[in-house]
Formats: structure tokens, sequence, C-alpha cells
């Protein structure tokens, strides 16, 4: 394919993807996957789960970082461009045009009922979300710890009423991360208990 | 000024967004309700929306407060700050820094942010649950019993509907049933949930 046939691809395969995911990026790997190794075999499954895996693993949503990804090993800089951009313009679009009307919309007394149940349906979708990946994590005692760690200072900063960064929290957990990491290839001689 | 002010605070939380659009709902709330532009409620709103609009919930959430605080400028601004640095990222992984994510140290340092993020949606969840049902970081405290039997209401619909079709209930699904109760049951009792 040539490479601004395959640029145009991209495009609007991704322009697709973005406009009909509903439920954010992880409903979004199914569809790249169908898209992608089933119907366009660009991609093996194996190096398909890598990409995830990767996307998984560095800071953004995970449909930009598949997006870029994919587009830049189909075709380079301009690929990943225009995937992105692809991906991006239909949240922005539609968000756009719901932002012009939200205010006179949450106006509606009836609206106003309505969303006092869907933040009810939020809190729980939020929480259960986070349920789910907590089952994802490895079960070893590091992850506890941090786990707890993180959970009872928030909750009790929240509480009282006191600022908390999530920013220097997440670099701190990675900080333990590494020490932890640290500390165990300095003990490997010793069969070090964990 | 709003507009860089979009700019650099979408790109912080670009840069830390760690497991998805769920991971960087605790830092979005952290940054809109400490500048004053959003009140936890707004937040919870948008989270709705962009939860049943389609699109990553990371861009969704980034368009609706960037235009909430500066229109369409803002909206890009913000969706620009959120996308820039995963797609920078990526493209280094992708070019020239392929083996840059299976070393040990990096690998390491995730194993310390992944049980952190995930203790920070949770207890996202929580505290907003504190908020919303108990009036914790309120002017007062109150119970919200009307909230509380639909919280149980929902969870038993989610779960039920798991053993029955084998499969998550859709998060829009579950999103129009809550707001289908509150609404019925506004109508049904006056000042039920006030």
């Amino acid at each position: 394919m040539k490479k601004g046939k395959m640029v145009l691809t991209l495009f609007l395969t991704f322009l697709k993807i973005g406009a009909f995911t509903f439920g954010g990026g992880y409903a979004m790997i199914a569809l790249l996957e169908e898209e992608f190794v089933g119907k366009r075999k660009w991609l093996t499954h194996d190096e398909f789960l890598d990409i995830i895996a990767i996307g998984e693993s560095t800071p953004g949503p995970i449909a930009i970082n598949s997006a870029t990804f994919i587009g830049y090993k189909q075709a380079g800089f301009f690929g990943s461009l225009c995937s992105t951009l692809g991906v991006v313009i239909p949240s922005v679009i539609i968000i756009t045009v719901i932002s012009l009307f939200f205010d006179r919309f949450m106006q509606f007394r009836y609206v106003q009922y309505a969303f006092e149940g869907i933040r009810v349906c939020v809190v729980y979708l939020i929480f259960t979300a986070g349920l789910r990946m907590f089952k994802g994590l490895k079960k070893k005692p590091l992850t506890y710890v941090i786990f707890s760690a993180v959970a009872v200072l928030f909750i009790t900063f929240y509480i009282l009423g006191i600022g908390f960064s999530s920013i220097i929290c997440i670099f701190a957990c990675g900080s333990v991360g590494l020490c932890v990491y640290a500390y165990k290839s300095i003990k490997k001689p010793e069969r070090g208990n964990e | 000024m709003i507009y860089l002010e979009l700019l650099l605070s979408f790109l912080k939380i670009g840069v830390v967004s760690f497991g998805g659009g769920y991971g960087m709902i605790s830092l979005v709330r952290e940054t809109v309700v400490s500048n004053g532009w959003l009140t936890d409620t707004q937040m919870m709103d948008f989270i709705a929306v962009s939860e049943s609009t389609p699109g990553p919930i990371a861009v969704n959430m980034a368009t609706f407060v960037g235009f909430s605080q500066g229109g369409v400028l803002g909206s890009v601004l913000a969706t620009l700050g959120v996308i820039l640095p995963a797609f920078l990222i990526m493209l280094v992984i992708a070019s020239v820094a392929g083996g840059f994510m299976k070393r040990k140290g990096v690998n390491a340092f995730l194993e310390g942010v992944r049980p952190g993020v995930v203790a920070l949606i949770i207890s996202t969840a929580v505290t907003m649950g504190l908020s919303l049902f108990f009036g914790v970081g309120e002017e007062k405290l109150h119970i919200n019993v009307f909230g509380l039997i639909l919280l149980v209401v929902i969870s038993g619909i989610a779960i039920g509907y798991k053993k029955v079709f084998k499969k998550k209930i859709s998060p829009i699904v579950l999103i129009l049933i809550s707001a289908a109760i509150a609404l019925v049951a506004n109508l049904i009792f006056p000042s039920v949930s006030a």
C-alpha cells in the first residue's frame, strides 16, 4: 500500500474507532484487535498483545498509546500523528457540542432528578473499575503494602480536608518499587526473605 | 491565563496518568477542585457524560473541563495537553527505544505505580461516596438515604445481570437505569432525595 493511502486508511480507521467505541480504552482494545489483527492483518496477535502491554505501562489514555504505536509502525511519524488525531477528533467534536447545551440542559428539573441517580452510578462504576484492576494486580506483599498505604493516606487526607497530590503519590509509589528492586538485587546472594 | 493553565494542568495529568481513563479521574478531580474550576458534584456529572459518549474517557473529560473553562480553545488545549505526553512517549518507544519498556528498572518502577494507581481509583470512589452519601467535605454532614438505597439497587442489578448473562453490564445501560430510577422516585415521592 502506498504511504499516503496508508496514512489515510489509518486516519479513517481510528476516526471510526474514536466515534463508535463506548466505554473507554478497554472497550477499544477489542475493536482494535478485530480491525488490525483480524481484518487487515497488519499485526500478529502477539505483536498486538505487546502493544497493549506497552500502552498499559506508559502514561496516557490507552487509546492514544495504541493509535500512536500502530500508526508509527505502519506509516512512520505521519501515520502516528493521523491515527492519534483520528481517535481524538470525534471525542472533541461530540463533547464540545454537548458542552454547548449542557448548562441549559442541567436546568431542567427532571434532568436534575436524573443526575441525582447518575452520580450514585458514577461512584459505583469507579469503585468497581478499581476493584477489577485490583484483582489484576500481582499478588505479592509490595502490592498490598503500597495499596493500603495510598488508600489510607488518601481517604484520611480527604476527611481531614488536607490537599493530596496524586502526582507526588504516583512517583513515590514508583520509587518504592525501585528501592525494593534495588534492595533485592543487593540481597540476592543471601536468598533474601521477601 | 486560563488557556495556559488548562494546557499545563492537563500536560501534567497526561505525564502521570498511568492506568487509563479511570487512573486519570483522581488527577483531574484534584486539579479542577483545587483550581475552583468545578465542584465535586459537577465533576461527577462530567464523568457520567464522558462515560456515556464514545471515545477515550480521558479525552472526553479533558475536552469537557477545557470547554467549561475556556470554550472551544480551552477544550482543544486541554485535550492537547492530555494526549501530547502519551503521543511523544509512544513515538520514542516505537521509533528508537523499543527495548526500554523491558528494562528491569522500568518494570520495578511500574510494580510500585500499579497498586498505587488502583488505590487512587478506589479511594476516589470512596471519597466521592463519602461526600455524596454523608456530606463529608461539605458544609454539614447529612445522610443521603435515597442515594444509599439506589447504590444497593444498582449493585444488585449489576451483579444479577452478570450472573444471568455471564457478562458485565454496560456502564451506559447502568447509568440510564440509575437516571430512570431517580427520575421516577422523584416524581412519585417529591423531595425524596432532598
